[in-house]
């Protein structure tokens, strides 16, 4: 049995408290008037902004001609009130992001798992009580998840345009999409996304664990029946998800493959996360049975998976930036502009890093080198989830700040702890999978 | 130069395999194993240094990715400039996302292609080449271990007979 170590779990309160005051910090100081919001805009970045500033006032010149004067008047207050929505919606987002990204890893490695159960793979069963570790995040990151579209659809924060009556009002294409973009339909679609994850998760952990008392293998194989419908779910909720929870940010654009894309990142995340626990329980001593091999097949997925993120995430880009049709490429067109080094530093992170990295056969066993590793592809896609969301909620005005870095320590804190907390609960080797021995020897 | 070798034929590869590590734990030099498939984990155990192609293949890549970028830089722009997707740029560095199945496609056709013809090579095959294999069971269900003699033939085949072999010769080999 594992013990939560002192150290770790008082790390994982101080991370969690530091980040309730960052993220306190956050929207404290988030404007509540236009005023305030554009004093912020002007005494905080003179460098970009101040150009900004004075291309508006040249327009406002051009369009200075008699009865244009207050067209260009309302034009400038709509847009004013647009960027108070954008310094309020930093807080909401920053808080979004690192809670969808950390309940994206739980939820990958459920997927993993689901996987190996289904597959009957015999390597990976000693680390199945790892996953069952990660994947026990999903009841409070679901429900975190929950709550902030919950009282996003009370219009707390301004981050889904399409919840909000006064702009669909005015928009034909929003018209057209109100029937599925409807904020109850919307939380019943996540009521039953997260529901039919969490009862997955909960009812192949019961399975895995009466296997472990059990004189027959019917717990295995029903846990096996289960996991493979549950892929089925999986796939098709995990998809639809995708577009509710991040793709309608933007609600006038679409992209085919996005649910395959966000399903890249979460895989990749919740692997890199799985080989880091796993190297992190070994150094302390458990998980004996666990050898070198086990660790080289997760890098191994690490640097395969990272690879397979690319190829949709470019195959999603190219396909745009070819038919260069205007509604699809805004898209891009805002994260080129405005986000050039949080988008091309995450293609630098999570493609050639682990390109190069991790592509000598020896470097994937040795542990800390899987850390360090880990560690830049976690970050890497917590910045692909950050250029998803924020390019939508606050358009120019993003900065990794108190409320992003408060997000990640709060969400961090609290993975690490419920995580834990949960390896504590159950022996960290399975005893009667039928898998086992062979997972016992497994080499390469 | 002839030299005299023994070889001692086994059937199973758990039983090579434990032949093998006996044979090498009596510090007898292993001059070669054929076997009718690969077996997991004998190069290890006859201790062979790792392979190198990996290396090769990762420069037959960077090659393959060279001759992409100039390859298309040449044919798209310099050559005969073409307008791509309504962009007309005339640059190769604007361009790039529309030539990147074509370097991606040419690393991979290069690091496969060379690494196949540089294992040829270095395992000295070529087409119409003499099989160098010394007993056509090993094509189908022996394994043959093949060790040098050095004035202790009667020493190696006691050795191989105890290890399980189900044939031992002693034979002239042309080297």
């Amino acid at each position: 049995m594992y013990t939560f170590s002192n150290k770790l779990r008082i790390g994982s309160f101080i991370a969690m408290g530091l980040g309730v005051i960052f993220l306190a910090i956050g929207f404290l100081s988030a404007p509540s008037t236009v005023e305030e919001a554009k004093a912020m805009v002007a005494a905080h970045d003179d460098g970009h902004g101040g150009g900004h500033a004075e291309e508006a006032v040249v327009n406002g010149e051009e369009q200075g001609h008699g009865a244009e004067v207050s067209h260009g008047e309302e034009h400038d207050a709509s847009h004013d009130t647009h960027l108070l929505h954008q310094l309020q919606n930093r807080p909401w987002s920053a808080l979004y992001v690192a809670a969808f990204f950390f309940f994206m890893i739980a939820l990958g490695v459920l997927a993993f798992y689901a996987i190996q159960r289904a597959a009957q793979a015999g390597w990976s069963p000693l680390l199945f009580r790892v996953m069952e570790g990660i994947t026990a995040y999903l009841i409070p990151g679901g429900i975190i998840v929950f709550v902030i579209l919950l009282l996003s659809t009370m219009h707390m924060n301004h981050m889904f345009v399409w919840m909000d009556a006064e702009t669909v009002a005015h928009d034909k294409l929003l018209q057209g999409k109100a029937g599925y973009l409807d904020s109850t339909f919307f939380l019943i679609r996540a009521a039953i996304f997260l529901g039919g994850w969490i009862f997955y998760r909960q009812h192949s952990r019961k399975l895995s664990l009466a296997q472990d008392e059990s004189d027959d293998n019917s717990n295995f194989v029903k846990n096996f029946r289960w996991s493979a419908a549950f892929l089925v779910f999986y796939l098709i909720s995990e998809s639809m998800m995708s577009w509710d929870w991040i793709m309608s940010l933007d609600p006038h654009w679409f992209s085919t493959l996005f649910g395959w894309y966000l399903f890249a990142s979460m895989f990749v995340s919740g692997i890199t996360v799985i080989a880091m626990v796993t190297v992190y329980l070994k150094s302390k001593g458990y998980l004996e049975q666990v050898n070198n091999s086990h660790i080289h097949d997760l890098a191994k997925f690490m640097f395969g998976i990272s690879i397979f993120w690319t190829y949709l995430w470019f195959s999603q880009f190219m396909l745009i930036w070819y038919a260069n049709i205007p509604e699809e490429v805004t898209y891009y067109i805002a994260r080129f502009q405005d986000y050039q080094l949080p988008f091309f530093g995450m293609l630098v992170l999570n493609f050639v890093f682990p390109l190069l990295v991790l592509m000598n056969s020896d470097y994937k066993r040795v542990n800390w080198f899987v850390i360090m590793t880990g560690v830049v592809v976690l970050f890497g896609h917590y910045l692909d989830i950050y250029n998803m969301v924020m390019p939508a909620t606050v358009g120019d005005q993003w900065y990794i700040g108190f409320p992003e870095i408060g997000g990640i320590l709060f969400f961090g804190g609290l993975f690490v702890y419920w995580v834990f907390t949960a390896l504590t609960k159950a022996p960290l080797q399975p005893k009667r999978n039928p898998f086992i021995e062979e997972s016992r020897h497994f080499h390469y | 130069m002839a030299s005299k070798v023994i070889q001692a034929l086994y059937n199973d590869d758990d039983v090579l395999m434990h032949a093998v590590k006996k044979v090498r734990a009596e510090h007898h030099h292993i001059e070669e194993v054929y076997t009718p498939f690969p077996v997991h984990g004998l190069d290890k155990a006859m201790g062979l240094a790792d392979t190198r192609i990996a290396i090769t293949s990762f420069l037959y890549g960077c090659l393959g990715l060279t001759v992409a970028i100039v390859m298309m830089n040449f044919i798209m722009i310099e050559d005969w400039p073409q307008d791509i997707g309504g962009k007309p740029s005339f640059s190769y560095i604007e361009n790039m996302p529309a030539f990147v199945p074509i370097m991606f496609e040419l690393t991979v056709f290069f690091a496969a292609h060379l690494m196949v013809i540089t294992f040829y090579l270095r395992s000295r095959m070529w087409p119409f080449k003499k099989a160098e294999n010394p007993d056509k069971r090993t094509t189908d269900d022996h394994f043959l271990m093949e060790l040098g003699i050095h004035d202790n033939e009667q020493e190696l085949a006691d050795l191989l007979w105890e290890t399980g072999a189900v044939e031992v010769k002693v034979t002239e080999k042309e080297s």
